[in-house]
């Protein structure tokens, strides 16, 4: 093998918990942080277990086990699974590990696939737990080991934090060597340490305290925090993670005699920024969405008694929101420096859009597959429980469904059936319907469903189950019967885990179906209490890909009268002629037959061979 | 465009999701590392795959971002036209768009919410301000075998702009594409170079 491979930067994440020697890796899919665990999954030769966890909660318990046994841990998952595994995180600050443990937690600055831009540092501030900041896909590759070995040192888990330009960007990656030894699993009893009742939390948290001048000072002079003091710069620029890349950038770009602080780790590398703020008149900082650098400067400046200019966000020039970019700080530079700009403004970096295109273009949001089953749940949906019914919904393809006008709310993994739930309680008198997928049930659904059918809410729930966590890129989940590395494993029903809950109403259908799907929601809608309807179809991707061919369909001009009932599906391969006034179905077709059982002309036949 | 002491070749990839943008910057990327180059590629994944507008960023000769700056790309290649327009702030004044003419009508356009702009009305914008190599890759690769080699064609397009090699590129196609596919992408590759040969 090459040592110098180009590669995602979730790979090489992946391939520097090989080479640090992880031992135990879980975690909960969620972008961008969800080719970690495939990677290592696919690896056809392992010498480390692997899993998807139901959820990140169940994740971090799991790899906190495993460290707590003393051997190295990883597990990985997005910023907002982070708040679902918040409760275990900020006790196992206080037990600490005794192995090593790994908590990858890849943030999404512009909300790319998210549905907050919350930044993983203040959880470490707030955690006290130590936190990497990679900067480039090589550097988080390379941290994974240091990291492994400085957790164990210091007995106490860390955050390693990238983000979607480090996990989704790709690299030229030089590999190193594989760390060879594997410590044993074995628990030392140690009720003192592991057991967190209050007198022992009382002995913890304070050692926890102490600890944070230990983990700084050592996490000083690692290799990711860099001081370049250059001769006669009055001008000092911080920059931490991905944003070390863009400020580098901006000042080549501008020629500018600046010294310069890249940090990578967190606490803070105190005695560099003292020795920064000394040696310049003026310090402008850059880093993605929280001033976490910059409230840290602030306070070092005050408590030494610099007069330095700070220049960041509170307030400041740099943006709070979204991602940085070269533009962006090359105009933050030209305007505090009173340099000539560049060319480009940073406002068209920052607001572009749709919009600014000298022709009208059209919007291309992402949409539902074509033949994908949640279009026909949702049709039905919409038919029986009517317009005026509420919709909440869920974290998934499906919910791409607020085009089909069945996503009225979504708040989080989970959030669907508690809000749907929450809405009957207070005394909403319209139909309430909910949706939710197979995985997010299984992820945190189940526990609103339980809690639904206890306290009576009489709503809806319908689990679009498509045997798959299909939006994070096809990842099993517990229904499926085969676990992260395709061995087999038990299948768990649906419909008996429901009916065990309590559900005095659970059917499952086809939604290509439509007749009998209807059939199936018209009943639940007219049951008293928490109905669940699962409507199971593969997803269309997943289908392909084992093999499942349908035949294409046709609209036979002569018979089509323009009504739009196909067309009004909001699938990408039927297409309306505004001159002909015809549907006609292009060469996306998965022939799911969901259309032609709607066409009242009987228009929408099978292409002929 | 690519600035001394930052990047050598700087590209935009934009298409739709689903049109094999990752794969055509991959058999770049991949090649120039052949070559002794550092690379930066920023790539969409996740929701916005999803049918919706997708950009590639990849930086040959490259140690910083990977994002390219505002006017920085020295060419955009698009696998779809009004994508080309979408993403036109990223190139350089100076810089070239090779674009496919095919156009993929999105769900707002299919059922009627906004319409499609014509593709000559596309082109003729675009090349009141920048070099344009318009030229329908779809039916190209139709011609080499199968329409989803249209992106191995674009890279083909684009070949005779990379610093990089026709061999090396070629080879990582070779390697990147489905084993089945290799003939008909070798044939779309050269019939997308010869596109912009002359």
């Amino acid at each position: 093998m090459s040592t110098r491979e180009y590669m995602l930067g979730n790979v090489a994440i992946a391939r520097g918990i090989v080479e640090g020697g992880g031992q135990v890796i879980s975690g909960y899919p969620g972008t961008p942080s969800s080719e970690i665990i495939g990677t290592l999954a696919a690896m056809l030769e392992r010498d480390f277990y692997v899993e998807w966890s139901v959820n990140e909660k169940v994740a971090l318990e799991v790899a906190a086990g495993a460290a707590m046994a003393g051997v190295r841990s990883v597990v990985t998952m997005k910023h907002v699974g982070l708040n679902v595994a918040a409760d275990p995180l900020l006790t196992l600050a206080y037990t600490g590990v005794k192995g090593s443990m790994v908590i990858i937690v890849a943030d999404d600055p512009s909300c790319h696939s998210s549905q907050n831009e919350q930044d993983t540092r203040r959880y470490s501030q707030f955690s006290l737990i130590p936190c990497f900041d990679p900067s480039t896909p090589q550097e988080a590759k390379d941290m994974i080991p240091y990291a492994f070995e400085f957790s164990n040192k210091v007995q106490m888990p860390v955050i390693f934090r990238p983000t979607t330009r480090i996990s989704h960007g790709k690299s030229d990656i030089q590999l190193g060597p594989v760390e060879e030894t594997r410590p044993a699993a074995e628990f030392v009893k140690e009720l003192e340490r592991w057991v967190m009742v209050p007198k022992n939390a009382r002995i913890q948290h304070p050692r926890l305290l102490e600890s944070q001048k230990i983990m700084q000072d050592e996490l000083e002079n690692s290799p990711w925090n860099c001081l370049e003091l250059e001769d006669g710069a009055k001008v000092g620029v911080i920059a931490s993670g991905i944003a070390s890349v863009y400020a580098k950038e901006a000042i080549i770009k501008q020629g500018i005699n600046a010294s310069f602080l890249k940090i990578g780790t967190y606490p803070i590398p105190d005695k560099k920024i003292r020795t920064l703020m000394e040696n310049t008149e003026k310090l402008i900082i850059f880093e993605e969405m929280e001033p976490v650098v910059e409230e840290q400067v602030r306070i070092i400046a005050q408590q030494t008694g610099s007069t330095v200019d700070i220049v960041g966000k509170t307030p400041g020039p740099v943006p709070r929101i979204y991602e940085l970019n070269t533009d962006i700080c090359a105009d933050v530079l030209a305007e505090v420096l009173e340099l000539e700009r560049p060319d480009v403004p940073a406002e068209v970096a920052e607001d572009f859009d749709y919009d600014r295109c000298r022709i009208d273009l059209p919007m291309r949001p992402p949409v539902m597959c074509p033949g994908c089953s949640h279009r026909a749940s949702f049709h039905v949906m919409k038919k029986v429980y009517g317009k005026d019914a509420i919709f909440p919904s869920d974290i998934g393809c499906y919910t791409l469904g607020i085009q089909s006008g069945t996503v009225d709310t979504t708040l989080c993994m989970g959030g669907s059936i508690t809000v749907a739930s929450g809405m009957y309680q207070a005394g909403e008198k319209k139909p309430i319907c909910c949706s939710i997928g197979d995985s997010t049930f299984f992820h945190t659904g189940m526990n609103g469903l339980l809690n639904a059918i206890y306290n009576k809410a009489d709503i809806t729930v319908t689990i679009v189950d498509n045997r798959i966590t299909a939006m994070t890129g096809h990842q099993p989940n517990p229904g499926m019967g085969k676990l992260a590395t395709g061995e087999p494993t038990i299948e768990v029903s649906l419909e008996e885990l429901c009916k065990s809950m309590g559900a005095g109403f659970v059917e499952s259908v086809d939604p290509y179906d439509l007749e009998k799907t209807e059939e199936v929601f018209k009943r639940a809608k007219e049951y008293k209490g928490t109905s669940v309807v699962i409507t199971r179809q593969y997803c269309v991707i997943d289908a392909k890909r084992s093999g499942i061919r349908r035949k294409p369909l046709t609209i036979d001009a002569e018979k089509c009268v323009g009504c739009k009932l196909c067309v009004n599906l909001g699938c990408p391969a039927i297409e309306f002629d505004t001159t002909t006034k015809k549907a006609s179905i292009n060469t996306m077709c998965t022939g799911c037959g969901v259309c032609a059982a709607l066409c009242k002309f009987d228009a929408i036949t099978e292409v002929k061979k | 465009m690519s600035a001394e002491g930052i990047s050598k070749f700087d590209l935009v990839i934009a298409g739709v999701g689903g049109q094999g943008t990752i794969l055509a910057s991959d058999i770049i990327g991949k090649a120039a590392v052949k070559e002794n180059m550092s690379v930066r590629a920023a790539e969409t994944h996740g929701m916005a795959q999803r049918g919706g507008s997708v950009v590639n960023h990849i930086r040959l000769g490259c140690e910083l971002g990977s994002m390219i700056p505002m006017k920085g790309a020295d060419v955009l290649l698009a696998l779809e036209p009004s994508e080309a327009l979408r993403y036109l702030e990223f190139l350089s004044d100076e810089g070239t768009i090779i674009v496919n003419t095919d156009p993929i009508l999105p769900v707002t356009v299919t059922s009627g919410q906004c319409t499609y702009p014509d593709v000559d009305a596309i082109i003729s914008k675009m090349e009141e301000t920048h070099k344009v190599k318009a030229f329908n890759a779809t039916e190209l690769a139709k011609e080499a075998g199968h329409p989803q080699s249209m992106n191995v064609v674009m890279v083909g397009a684009v070949s005779s702009y990379l610093p990089v090699s026709v061999d090396t590129l070629v080879d990582c196609a070779k390697e990147l594409v489905p084993r089945k596919t290799i003939d008909i992408n070798v044939k779309a590759f050269e019939m997308g170079r010869s596109v912009t040969q002359g």
